[in-house]
């Protein structure tokens, strides 16, 4: 354990949590993309998080992003040039209200850990300067 | 005369360090407050340094007797404070993904803690000016 372990762990925290705003963001964007590369509608994404496997304290780390299976929402849009024979659009099955409650949450946690960050880094710095006074 | 102005601030010093710890894994669980099934821990401060202290003020805690080279020693620890042990949390509020972690709660033992960091560096440097002003001369 190191001097400087609170700023991997807490930095760490912000490297996740920044990941899954960026996630996040990318859903809202495509909430509409009826077709990706493949072809097929966007899927909403989601990030697992876990912790860093050390002994230890270690901080957290995103293991990996997963897509959600739900189905795409189908949208009556007979116009639409990719509705299929009965006029239905496969939408991305984004669902925006999960996305701002994700992203609120994300950005409080990210907030918490610049807090962590700050405050470790006066007490290091009182630390750096013991016995001068 | 070096052992004795080591001695004199070796309390401090323990403390300090326990608080380091502590810091650590209080951080450690804001870190961690979104991930599932992790466990929040806690290090019990005050019975760490009470054993830090007594182990380092001759008074030995109970050890199992080690025959070979290679037992593995029961104190919990190496010589210098060793790893503190980190005790789990019991949450007040469970939440479904099994996470442990009350952020209010972490938050408040956190700046409790960088506080008491912060006396602890403050009578540190009051232990080191009057040791100075001890040692000059008039």
């Amino acid at each position: 354990m190191t001097l400087f372990s609170l700023f991997d762990i807490a930095g760490s925290a912000l490297n996740a949590q920044s990941q899954r705003l960026n996630v996040s963001a990318s859903n809202l964007a495509n909430a509409d993309s009826v077709a990706g590369p493949d072809g097929e509608p966007y899927r909403a994404k989601q990030v697992l998080f876990e912790a860093a496997a050390q002994p230890g304290v270690a901080g957290v780390r995103v293991a990996r992003v997963v897509e959600d299976p739900a189905p795409p929402r189908l949208e009556y849009n007979p116009g639409h040039p990719l509705a299929d024979e009965q006029g239905y659009v496969a939408m991305p099955n984004v669902e925006p209200v999960h996305e701002m409650v994700n992203m609120i949450s994300a950005s409080r946690s990210y907030q918490a850990n610049v807090e962590v960050l700050n405050t470790g880094r006066q007490l290091l710095l009182k630390t750096l300067t013991l016995g001068e006074g | 005369m070096i052992d004795k102005l080591s001695e004199a601030l070796h309390f401090q010093h323990q403390a300090l360090r326990l608080r380091h710890q502590r810091q650590d894994v209080l951080a450690n669980n804001i870190a961690n407050a979104d991930t599932p099934n992790f466990k929040a821990r806690d290090i019990d401060f005050a019975a760490e340094l009470a054993r830090a202290a007594g182990r380092e003020g001759g008074r030995k805690t109970l050890e199992l007797n080690q025959t070979s080279a290679r037992h593995l020693g029961a104190s919990g620890g190496s010589a210098d404070g060793g790893v503190p042990q980190r005790l789990y949390q019991m949450p007040e509020q469970s939440s479904l993904d099994g996470n442990t972690v009350e952020m209010e709660r972490e938050r408040v033992r956190f700046a409790d803690n960088a506080l008491r960091y912060q006396a602890g560096l403050t009578f540190m440097n009051r232990s080191l000016q009057g040791l100075k002003t001890a040692m000059q001369s008039e």
